[in-house]
């Protein structure tokens, strides 16, 4: 065990233990009946959203390409899983209202009311030929993985082939992000346009087992999840692949001529997170119960980027930090049970002025404490920046800034 | 005998302006040349285009005993087929230790799947600490790269490119901004990695030139002017011309 007591992995240790601690308060908490359904079901969508913060953290803290498109892939992780839901508990109901009516149902009367019951709402009768797997459980867990890791696989191979980077790679995620919400709104995309999936909480043949159980199940789902992919990732960034794509964030092109193909590194880097932020898609839909093209918006994206940035890029578990705080003040914030403050002329009403708080406190961030919520660990266990008069730690856009560095 | 890398008729411009006008000569798999030349004569260019980084708009380039053309590879392939570059002002790793940067640069696969599983063996790690003894940085692994002075960091990326183990090495500018000391240290250094290695050395500093005590090349407009030992091309007339008339 002696290679885990490292330094190095220290960070990793403290946050495996502050999660489990965690977890089984939430679970004996809820327990005794301490907090309510849905506040667990909030506590284990945090986890789901620290998860894709976490995969945000590879892309742009540790590889410095700044993706704004990457919760296009949580969302598709989210549709994916949700075809399953909806399609095997619409499978529920029909046959069960097709057993009252007296005769035994065919297979085709099955299908024909299971895609009369999803697809009436866009006037459509027809199951579209993209469900062709939602029949079956561990075909569409496959897709919730291959379709987002294709999709970013295609597009990373061409932004990445062209050596777009820097803001104009900020820019074509976004466009991704936004084409993908625009087509996904349209009735005949096949996923029921603005409607959106919905009833994802119920759980196909877990009737009877009630909802205060389900979402314990999914909040140690997700916890287990952030703990898996939280050491896989603390694996890959503190072995030399980490160092590879740490260079990369630096000087791109000094790695070039060291022989490495820098267009692999960060095809490699952007799907596997692409990969990574779906499957925390697909724990956060069931937990939501509804997913929309909405939800592909392109400020869902510029969110993500600001989690990581006011938790501290560039360190894994401020990206999880940053996430946790931010989505949990942001639920409390618009939950409406703030106060308002009057100011005489103008009330405060946090519900509206909680983005205008938001964007503040990111400007402040980016301007004041550039190491966000994490600097605060450094400077308990006294770690400092270097002094380089100001000079960034590398020639690329993306690099590390002065402030954000430990010497 | 085949020459380690031949570039030949090699000509490319920018906007209409010629950088490399026709640019034809050869360096041998062991040898130690200097190329010198006025500013604008094309010696960066020379070096983008050996490394990958331009693309010549005609002509040939070609590099070991297979005769490889440089023209259809990447930067990375380049680099992996055993050139390696040093650039004028230092670029290390500055977020990352030295013993980090040695490893970077280490002899080994380069591709992503690889790198992942990759773990250091004792065989590196005796490289890594040969390496850094060989240019005065032992003491220093653990520190990051971007503490280091300018001379040490100059030092760290010569042992990352001995690191590499290219069996051609392009130096630009290597005694820029060093102390006498240093660039003694540093002509030492290049004539013991030639015994083994092709070196080429981009200068202006002609002091340091007549140290390194080699074959010369002059470039002019983008195209050789003169080719010999250092006292050779400095009796020739149009050298004479041209570094007193444009400097």
């Amino acid at each position: 065990m002696r290679p885990l007591l490292q330094p190095r992995h220290r960070s990793m240790l403290v946050f495996l233990a502050g999660l489990a601690i965690f977890t089984i308060g939430v679970t004996i908490a809820a327990q005794f009946g301490l907090v309510s359904t849905s506040f667990v079901k909030t506590l284990g969508k945090t986890l789901c959203l620290c998860l894709a913060a976490l995969a945000m953290d590879l892309i742009w803290g540790y590889a410095g390409i700044l993706s704004l498109g990457h919760m296009a892939f949580f969302a598709l992780g989210g549709y994916m899983i949700g075809m399953w839901l909806m399609y095997a508990r619409t499978e529920e109901i029909v046959i069960a209202s097709l057993m009252n009516s007296g005769l035994p149902a065919t297979p085709e009367e099955v299908q024909q009311g299971i895609a009369t019951q999803i697809f009436g709402v866009v006037g459509a009768s027809d199951l579209p030929a993209i469900w062709g797997f939602a029949h079956s459980l561990p075909l569409q867990l496959m897709l919730v993985l291959a379709v987002p890791g294709v999709l970013a696989l295609v597009f990373g191979w061409l932004a990445f082939r062209s050596r777009v980077t820097g803001v104009y790679l900020s820019i074509l995620t976004q466009a991704m992000t936004l084409a993908l919400a625009l087509y996904l709104f349209q009735n005949d995309s096949g996923l029921r346009g603005n409607n959106g999936l919905s009833g994802l909480q119920n759980i196909p043949g877990m009737d009877a087992v009630g909802q205060e159980t389900i979402s314990l199940w999914f909040f140690w789902a997700s916890a287990l999840a952030l703990g898996v992919v939280y050491v896989l990732l603390h694996a890959i960034v503190a072995g030399k692949f980490g160092s590879v794509i740490r260079a990369i964030r630096d000087d791109e092109a000094r790695v070039r001529f060291l022989g490495y193909s820098v267009e692999s590194y960060k095809l490699f880097v952007f799907t596997l997170t692409a990969v990574i932020t779906a499957f925390a898609g697909a724990l956060y839909y069931p937990q939501a119960g509804i997913i929309n093209p909405a939800e592909l918006a392109p400020i869902a994206s510029i969110y993500l980027a600001v989690w990581v940035a006011i938790g501290g890029r560039g360190r894994l578990y401020g990206a999880v930090i940053g996430a946790a705080v931010v989505s949990l003040l942001s639920s409390w914030f618009t939950g409406g049970r703030v106060p308002s403050i009057p100011l005489g002329f103008a009330t405060i009403n946090w519900v509206d002025w909680w983005q205008v708080l938001l964007g503040l406190t990111f400007v402040a961030v980016t301007l004041f404490a550039p190491k966000g919520i994490g600097g605060v660990f450094d400077r308990l266990t006294g770690v400092h920046t270097p002094d380089r008069k100001g000079a960034p730690l590398g020639p690329d856009d993306g690099s590390l800034q002065e402030r954000e560095a430990q010497q | 005998m085949n020459a380690l890398l031949e570039v030949s008729g090699v000509s490319v411009s920018f906007d209409g302006f010629r950088a490399i006008n026709n640019l034809t000569f050869n360096i041998n798999a062991a040898e130690l040349r200097a190329i010198i030349g006025p500013n604008g004569a094309g010696k960066s260019t020379f070096m983008d285009i050996v490394t990958g980084k331009t693309r010549p708009d005609k002509g040939s380039v070609t590099f070991g005993e297979k005769s490889l053309s440089l023209l259809k590879m990447t930067e990375a392939q380049i680099a992996r087929a055993g050139i390696g570059r040093k650039f004028q002002r230092p670029t290390v790793f500055e977020d990352q230790t030295v013993a980090e940067n040695l490893t970077l640069a280490l002899k080994a696969a380069r591709g992503p799947w690889r790198v992942l599983v990759w773990r250091s063996t004792a065989a590196d790690a005796d490289r890594i600490d040969a390496l850094a003894t060989e240019v005065g940085l032992s003491d220093h692994l653990a520190r990051k790269a971007g503490d280091l002075s300018h001379g040490q960091k100059q030092w760290l990326e010569i042992a990352m490119l001995l690191a590499q183990e290219p069996r051609l090495l392009l130096v630009d500018e290597p005694a820029a901004g060093m102390t006498l000391a240093e660039r003694e240290r540093t002509t030492e250094m290049l004539v013991n990695i030639a015994k083994t290695r092709a070196v080429v050395v981009v200068e202006h500093d002609m002091d340091f030139v007549r140290r390194l005590n080699c074959k010369v090349t002059v470039l002019h407009e983008g195209a050789v002017l003169a080719e010999g030992s250092l006292d050779h091309v400095t009796k020739n007339q149009t050298v004479i011309d041209v570094y007193l008339g444009r400097g």
